[in-house]
């Protein structure tokens, strides 16, 4: 089977900040993938820089999209071919209604019927959004805001579907709710790339994973195995694993990879 | 009272045509941020296009006046295409500066091609007739004005309502990049919001130079209604509305209870005031991002 999505060595700047250092990576049709990584080890900017949200970026490398080069686009162009981004901190429309803001989500397709019947798959996952269909998106919690945001993605039909950070900022009861309904998007044949800084709840919902620092990948593998992996366990969800008879580690973990 | 309320109506029909302007700068400022003040000479063209089509080579009305508000719309998206597109690392300051170049582009060219002088442009509706409510008067040309503003004010609201393009244009002017991620295609909705802006300013200038119609005739207009909009917050199209209406009612009575010469100025009072009151504007809306 081959990777709906292919990122072949790209490198991004931000005029002279050097943010992705040659980056390969690609996700399967059919799968969860997660990227995981601390602030500012540039995950975000790699979703960036595939949705051609970053003017003429990558520097270098190749993306290809369901065999296709996309690298180079403009964002409208790669919505398009049924790839949806869920931007980091929601970004929804606050002065248009929750109903609008869907109709904005399936802004390019023209098949009433399929249109309908998203709305109601949307509705159907996120109750609340119903309830609220005719109230300005921006008096909505950001709980619900986030729900929003991940609907009008939905609502483009995708094939793949991008999640930046969707736990950031939620209660724990919500984030629980939110990877529940990650995982039954995916139940419907959405593919879905991840990226998050909750460790342990994205590699529990996942298949692969990938750890992320400084612009380069460190580790990829399958996220049982990542899950199990002393340095992420101790890095990336503060479970120290031995502690000394006084009840604290005296040593400092130095990661494996470096 | 009679007096006062035959003020009233005259303001309102004086306000309309700051209402037309205030909404096309409003248009504009929600996508681009930028305070157009081409606007008036925008419409100045297709005026002084109108009159050249009537006047002198005597083509009838109901011909020429679509023909030019479809110029209008044309022209718009031409100015942002080939003028304001190509700002590299577009500034509000750099961007105001170019609008008051294009704008004095325009009034040279117009002034060059039809000359400085007052012209009588021939229009269906004549200013000397009235019509009479009750013991109102209100000329023709005046009851047109409110008619035509309210209609224009109605297709707006309607589009920007209820049609797919319309409410496009409003996600479009609350966040671009989340627009762009829908698959809108933002740079042509921004041409398409100048285009539109210039129909509206259009018809604004179509309706003065029927009493007045000179190259310096869309001034006036055109700072009122950049006062109307302040007035109503700038981002808001009910606000510049209200504000246009609000402007010319409080013009017209203080034209006749206290000074006719000051008349002019009393919308600067009135912005001054509302700034130093109510900086963000009457109607202007803010959300605070939730995090």
């Amino acid at each position: 089977m081959s990777p709906i999505l292919e990122i072949n060595n790209i490198e991004t700047y931000y005029d002279l900040i050097y943010a992705i250092r040659g980056v390969s990576l690609s996700v399967e049709e059919g799968t969860i993938t997660t990227i995981l990584g601390t602030n500012g080890s540039g995950k975000s900017t790699i979703l960036k820089t595939v949705m051609g949200l970053i003017e003429d970026q990558p520097e270098k490398g190749t993306i290809l999209f369901q065999g296709k080069r996309i690298d180079g686009k403009d964002p409208e162009e790669i919505v398009r071919m049924g790839l949806s981004y869920v931007p980091e901190g929601r970004e929804i429309f606050e002065e248009l209604t929750v109903y609008e803001n869907l109709a904005m989500g399936a802004y390019t397709r023209k098949d009433r019927k399929g249109i309908a019947e998203d709305m109601d798959r949307v509705y159907g996952h996120f109750p609340v959004l119903k309830d609220r269909k005719d109230q300005w998106a921006g008096t909505l919690s950001g709980g619900e805001q986030q729900m929003l945001a991940i609907g009008r993605a939905l609502m483009n039909r995708p094939a793949l579907l991008f999640l930046d950070e969707p736990s950031l900022g939620l209660s724990p009861i919500l984030v629980r709710e939110i990877f529940e309904i990650i995982q039954a998007i995916h139940r419907e044949k959405t593919t879905i790339l991840l990226v998050e800084q909750n460790a342990r709840m994205a590699l529990s919902i996942s298949h692969f994973g990938l750890i992320l620092e400084n612009g380069r990948f460190v580790m990829k593998g399958d996220a049982k195995s990542l899950l199990m992996n002393k340095d992420v366990r101790e890095f990336y969800m503060g479970i120290r694993s031995e502690a000394s008879v006084k009840g604290y580690q005296r040593w400092k973990r130095k990661k494996a990879w470096r | 009272m009679l007096n006062f309320l035959q003020m009233v109506v005259n303001g309102i029909a004086a306000g309309s045509i700051y209402a037309l302007m205030g909404l096309a700068m409003v248009i504009i400022y929600k996508t681009s941020e930028v305070p157009n003040f081409a606007q008036g000479e925008m419409a100045l063209v297709c005026s002084y296009l109108a009159y050249m089509f009537l006047d002198q080579y005597g083509l009838p009305v109901y011909a020429v006046f679509p023909a030019v508000l479809v110029f209008a719309f044309l022209l718009g998206c031409l100015l942002e295409f080939a003028v304001l597109r190509r700002a590299k690392e577009p500034n509000v300051l750099g961007m105001i500066i170019i609008t008051i170049g294009l704008e004095m582009i325009l009034m040279g060219i117009v002034s060059w091609k039809f000359g400085a002088e007052q012209k009588t442009m021939p229009f269906p509706v004549s200013p000397y007739d009235s019509l009479v409510i009750g013991k109102l008067y209100i000329s023709s040309l005046e009851a047109m004005m409110l008619c035509v503003t309210l209609v224009i004010m109605g297709i707006l609201f309607v589009f920007l309502r209820f049609s797919k393009l319309g409410v496009a244009m409003k996600a479009t002017q609350q966040n671009a990049t989340a627009a762009r991620l829908m698959g809108i295609r933002v740079r042509r909705i921004l041409m398409g919001t100048w285009g539109i802006s210039s129909v509206v300013g259009c018809t604004a200038g179509l309706l003065i130079s029927t009493t007045l119609m000179q190259p310096y005739m869309m001034w006036d207009p055109l700072l009122k209604g950049f006062a109307a909009a302040v007035l109503g917050g700038m981002t808001s199209l009910p606000g510049a509305v209200v504000g246009a209406y609000l402007l010319g009612i409080i013009e017209n009575l203080f034209g006749g209870y206290v000074s006719i010469e000051f008349k002019s100025t009393v919308a600067f009072a009135v912005i001054v005031l509302i700034l130093c009151i109510k900086p963000s504007g009457l109607f202007a809306r803010h959300y605070v991002k939730k995090v």
